[in-house]
């Protein structure tokens, strides 16, 4: 077979497209996740911020929150898990319907954060699967958006390795670079 | 600031006023534990105290103390006279043994939860308590967590962990510091096994035995 063609159909012109099934799916899936926020702890007002207009991940296909673990596919864990809540977090993970994600929400979920101490699970991979890490104390809505489009590739390739969502470049940083070049240059002229 | 109010506390306590010191204006009288509800009582009912603002409650070890290892902290302010007030009681001995004082729950109603917490946290049992249960901690939970010897790296999950096998991958996390850093009764000795009695862990600790707390830095009044 010669390499793939792609062609806009126009007017009254008919094709058709194929692919593999699982590609579908998994297409189909990364752009309609149901969320179940499990919020526990500061990192939430991240969460709000990340799902409201400004940030807005419904842009993304993220966009219902589902407040029944039956109906949703990626599982947020924002916050600190206590040792008390351990029992819930793993039960409602264990109602989720398969196929199911589980994104770390900051760096508590992620290890435990600072909280290493008789009351803390240092990470939820302790006691459910983990797909996707969001670093962060709390994690900026950039990174969480990271973690999203990470997940998205996750879900779509099918790869069930879990990862880590990488530092970005700090724009601010850019920002004192250009300043100080422009005060260097501004000495060298006088 | 006036003393009014230790002076009035000694003068209706006598010699069930341990010690008294008012350092920077912070009034604090110690109190014996068994004149402690007595004390609550009279300074919320005495019209020239009129003590009618429950500030806090909470629980302090001195693990170097040979008597009164534990110490009661309550605060008080009257929001009619304006003055403060920080009361203390020791109790229990070296091991954490008897460390029961009075209720105060009856007096200020503030106090109930207060008081579950630090008995929670302390170990510190409040007779005459209502309903005297765990608060932040869940009831399968052993010992007392902020108690000087209950072992900084100690868990206690109610559920098990998954092992490294199940997940197929490293699940230990690595210190973001050496194991000994920050406690000087650290981490590394608690992995040889832990004190195996309050006189070693004092060697260990290398702190004095007696009360030094007690007097130094003191403004006695």
């Amino acid at each position: 077979m010669s390499a793939t063609t792609t062609k806009v159909l126009e007017g009254s012109e008919q094709g058709f497209a194929t692919t593999r099934l699982d590609a579908l799916l998994g297409w189909a899936r990364k752009y309609s996740l149901f969320n179940y926020p499990f919020v526990t702890a500061c990192c939430g007002m991240e969460f709000m911020a990340v799902s409201s207009p400004r940030y807005d991940f419904a842009r993304f296909g993220a966009e219902a929150p589902r407040f029944s673990p039956r109906q949703s596919d990626l599982l947020w864990v924002v916050g600190t898990i206590s040792q008390r809540q351990a029992p819930i977090l793993k039960r409602i993970y264990e109602q989720m319907m398969e196929p199911r994600w589980v994104m770390a929400f900051g760096t508590c979920a992620s290890c435990g954060g600072f909280y290493d101490n008789y009351t803390t699970v240092p990470g939820i991979d302790k006691i459910i699967p983990c797909d996707v890490y969001v670093p962060g104390c709390p994690p900026r809505p950039e990174a969480v958006f990271d973690g999203l489009l990470l997940i998205q590739d996750k879900i779509a390739s099918g790869v069930r390795k879990p990862s880590v969502v990488k530092p970005r470049q700090d724009p601010a940083t850019d920002l004192v670079k250009i300043n100080t070049q422009k005060s260097e240059k501004k000495k060298r002229a006088e | 600031m006036s003393k009014l109010v230790l002076e009035k506390l000694m003068g209706k306590l006598g010699d069930k006023v341990v010690e008294t010191h008012s350092a920077l204006g912070d009034d604090t009288a110690v109190i014996a534990p068994e004149a402690w509800h007595a004390a609550a009582k009279f300074l919320r009912d005495d019209p020239g105290l009129d003590f009618d603002l429950f500030v806090d409650l909470c629980g302090v070890d001195y693990p170097a103390r040979e008597n009164g290892r534990f110490e009661v902290v309550v605060h008080l302010y009257s929001t009619t006279k304006r003055h403060r007030v920080r009361l203390k009681a020791r109790v229990g001995d070296q091991e954490g043994d008897g460390a029961e004082i009075d209720s105060i729950s009856d007096v200020w109603v503030g106090a109930n939860w207060l008081e579950r917490e630090t008995f929670d946290m302390m170990g510190i049992v409040f007779r005459g308590h209502p309903d005297l249960r765990r608060i932040l901690m869940y009831p399968e939970f052993e010992g007392h967590p902020l108690r000087k010897d209950y072992p900084a790296n100690q868990t206690q999950p109610l559920i098990p962990y998954r092992t490294e096998e199940e997940a197929g991958m490293i699940l230990e996390k690595v210190a973001p510091f050496g194991g000994d850093e920050g406690m000087a009764f650290g981490r590394k000795w608690f992995e040889k096994g832990g004190p195996q009695s309050v006189g070693e862990w004092h060697e260990e600790l290398g702190t004095p035995r007696g009360d030094s707390e007690r007097t130094a830095g003191k403004n006695e009044s």
